[in-house]
């Protein structure tokens, strides 16, 4: 049973914002389903119609996934198609790659994504710049996908957001999901996609639910890359996030609103390519601009986010600096208290927008 | 220094034979261990390989012989040859500047290449380091593209944009050309995974091979490749390039176990004379019969040596001393091998292959002219394409929404 700290936002809660955003959709035949359940469903889907795609990583067939996202599968689909590997990250990897250069579209599950600094020469190196070295000659068709970032309690080594070193690479493309709508369209996207892909879920996402709409739930609904999403509409700041924190972006807003503050809350949904002309258009209605991640701050996607604001129009239009909100610049510590202290939580996008807004021109 | 013993050629002539001399058995003779002698036709000859093989968790082992026509065994001359002085060209222009960066040197080692491309068939999977030269060379390309890239030229295999170690070609199923010491191993094994996945039940598969280096072979990611070969009847071959130094470490520096073929563990392995292309054409026939035929991985040492030293930045002679390089040279060229073996088996006599060799020079150096004349790789669009690939084929660009590029005013919006 899902137990956050009792100052994170709680399933409770992004099912309530599900609903706020889902109540207009009631009215046809939407479902609700969770994050979990719209991976499994993307993958099962994109499976069934390409049998060249397989997935392979440890746990994801016998036992199901050891966070369920692939249950079923192995069942549907066999030990062919659903690989259990060895806990050989490097090695693994390694080879789904040399299968895709062969045309196989691999789905490579890292248990999580901090595993995946075993493999990380691999994507970079033999995936990522393999058509751009082989100038045109040698596609990589392959999708690397698992949790990033903070769980509950899971320490130094079990925490990271590599959202900010993939997103780095030219050669990746790097999504995040936040719905169960966004983990569906995007991970059928990236399977489809003649790219590497890099997706990055978040296991305290996995069982939240959300509406999902006709169309979502349609086996040919694909989300495209380089497009966020306004999740909330407003006029007075825009707070730009990704994964879960377009959660707690909204809960703030939520609050924000009760005192006459409209944010416009941006999902990302692509980390690369990063949908700029959104993110720039949104700060010209607003003037003001927050982002919010849980990954360090240095050279994060906070600062990608303000270098946008420097070198773009937005600039003109900014009535204060960029405000970043971050994961504490420490290693992750296990003490629930800790932890806590080191992710950003809603009276931390409360300060900041409130700075932001007592900064008013001069009429 | 060698653990295994170089073949023996030594042929018996038939009374009718009258163009081979004395001499030049008696010179095989100084060079080589004795052996069984085989008689020939004018067109096929059977050439002995015993002492050219080592085998470890094996039942069977490649053949003693090899039988071998005049005309296969000419153009493996010819392909060595042409691989020969395709290096020493590139020797010349790095010293003239003309290359730049990094260039790995394959001369010495050129039976190996060839006799593996021999024992394959064109649907099988090759992937090598970054010393690829003439492995590109054997895989689709031509002299003149393979020099024309390492001058950074349009006509270059890869567009000017990979370089000495990037030489791909998809087509020919030569999947590089890889930078990384080590990482190309698990890539390989996925090469063979997809020819597990793609086999038709009831025929052999298609195999894969990786080639690294004695300097490589420690590496873990290599065994994680060869548990998960192992695990699941992969047919893919890890193979070592035995030349004894990883780029300045002797073997014995870097390596507390350096019989390569026995690396495997449970996995069995060949130890194959890398000097004698015969022996390496015959020794992969088997191998590749044997991993085919999904009897799993297996580990393939190729004693070989390289005459250049790691890089053209190395010298190769502050760690090796200059007459183990001239013995080798003098004693086990695989290219002066091969010559012996055409004149002794009647196929050709040292004037025919004095021709061939002054022809393939002129050949070479006019490769090498026509790669001089590509122009260089402009900088639009070569610079922007290929980040990403719309539809997986070649040369399916696919821009990214935006390159940034030094100064921003000159980026690009697609």
């Amino acid at each position: 049973m899902f137990s956050a700290g009792f100052r994170t936002i709680s399933r409770q809660r992004h099912a309530a914002n599900a609903l706020v955003q889902g109540q207009a959709k009631r009215a046809m035949a939407t479902v609700d389903m969770t994050v979990r359940d719209a991976i499994n469903a993307a993958i099962d889907e994109e499976m069934e119609r390409d049998e060249k795609v397989f997935i392979l990583g440890e746990e994801v067939a016998q036992y199901q996934g050891a966070y369920k996202v692939t249950k079923g599968l192995w069942q549907k689909y066999g030990s062919k198609r659903v690989i259990d590997t060895p806990i050989t990250e490097m090695g693994f990897t390694g080879m789904a790659i040399g299968a895709s250069y062969k045309d196989l579209r691999p789905i490579v599950e890292f248990m999580t994504w901090n595993f995946s600094m075993q493999a990380i020469d691999q994507i970079v190196n033999s995936a990522a710049k393999q058509y751009y070295m082989s100038a045109g000659d040698i596609s990589c068709p392959i999708v690397f996908r698992g949790p990033n970032g903070n769980a509950a309690g899971t320490s130094a080594q079990h925490s990271q957001c590599f959202a900010a070193w993939y997103s780095s690479v030219p050669g990746l493309k790097v999504v995040s999901p936040y719905s169960a709508e966004d983990a569906k369209g995007l991970m059928k996207a990236a399977i489809r996609d003649n790219n590497p892909v890099v997706v990055l879920e978040h296991e305290l996402m996995y069982g939240v639910s959300f509406p999902m709409s006709d169309e979502a739930q349609s086996s040919e609904f694909v989300i495209p890359f380089g497009k966020a999403k306004i999740e909330r509409e407003g006029t007075d700041v825009t707070i730009v996030s990704f994964s879960k924190m377009v959660g707690l972006a909204l809960e703030a807003a939520e609050v924000l609103s009760a005192s006459g503050i409209s944010c416009e809350v941006v999902n990302l949904r692509s980390i690369r390519p990063l949908d700029r002309d959104t993110i720039i258009n949104s700060v010209k209605k607003t003037g003001r601009i927050v982002s919010i991640e849980t990954g360090w701050p240095q050279c994060g996607i906070g600062s990608e986010i303000a270098a946008i604001m420097m070198e773009s129009d937005a600039f003109n239009w900014l009535d204060a600096p960029m405000e970043r909100i971050t994961g504490a610049d420490v290693p992750m510590a296990y003490a629930i208290d800790l932890e806590n202290a080191s992710l950003p939580q809603v009276p931390d996008v409360l300060a900041a927008v409130n700075r932001l807004v007592q900064r008013k021109l001069v009429a | 220094m060698f653990a295994t013993k170089a073949a023996s050629l030594l042929l018996r002539r038939s009374a009718a034979s009258s163009s081979s001399s004395v001499a030049a058995v008696a010179f095989l003779r100084n060079g080589f261990a004795n052996g069984n002698v085989r008689s020939m036709s004018s067109n096929v000859g059977t050439f002995d390989l015993t002492g050219s093989f080592e085998t470890y968790g094996l039942d069977t082992a490649p053949k003693n012989s090899v039988e071998m026509t005049k005309e296969e065994l000419l153009k493996h001359f010819e392909l060595m040859y042409t691989m020969r002085r395709m290096e020493i060209t590139c020797d010349n222009e790095y010293k003239a500047r003309a290359i730049r960066g990094f260039c790995h040197l394959y001369d010495g080692q050129e039976a190996v290449a060839t006799g593996i491309n021999a024992a394959f068939e064109p649907e099988d999977s090759w992937i090598t380091s970054y010393r690829c030269h003439c492995v590109a060379l054997a895989r689709g390309g031509t002299v003149s593209s393979i020099l024309a890239e390492l001058f950074g030229n349009i006509g270059g295999a890869t567009e000017g944009k990979g370089g000495s170690m990037h030489f791909y070609n998809k087509a020919s199923n030569f999947y590089g050309g890889q930078g990384i010491v080590g990482a190309q191993v698990p890539v390989g094994l996925g090469l063979a995974f997809a020819n597990h996945y793609n086999a038709t039940p009831g025929k052999p598969m298609q195999v894969a091979i990786a080639c690294y280096g004695d300097g490589a072979a420690n590496q873990g990611q290599i065994w994680e490749s060869a548990n998960m070969a192992s695990l699941w009847n992969l047919p893919m071959i890890f193979c070592i390039e035995n030349n004894h130094y990883g780029m300045g470490t002797s073997q014995d520096r870097h390596s507390s176990h350096s019989d390569y073929y026995k690396m495997g563990n449970h996995i069995p392995g060949v130890r194959i004379d890398g000097m004698n292309v015969l022996a390496v054409k015959e020794g992969m026939r088997f191998v590749k019969e044997w991993v085919g035929a999904g009897n799993g991985p297996m580990y393939v040492e190729m004693m070989t040596y390289r005459y250049h030293g790691h890089s053209m930045s190395d010298p190769g002679t502050t760690y090796r001393n200059r007459e183990e390089i001239a013995l080798t040279r003098s004693t086990r060229d695989p290219i002066e091998l091969v010559k012996r073996t055409l004149i002794d088996a009647g196929f050709a006599d040292a004037e025919q292959i004095k021709d061939i060799e002054k022809v393939i020079r002129k050949e070479v150096a006019a490769e090498c002219k026509a790669a001089k004349a590509s122009p260089k790789t402009a900088i639009e669009p070569h610079l922007y394409e290929y980040v990403f690939s719309s539809n997986g084929g070649k040369k399916q660009n696919e821009f990214p929404p935006h390159i940034r590029m030094p100064d921003f005013a000159k980026s690009k919006w697609y």
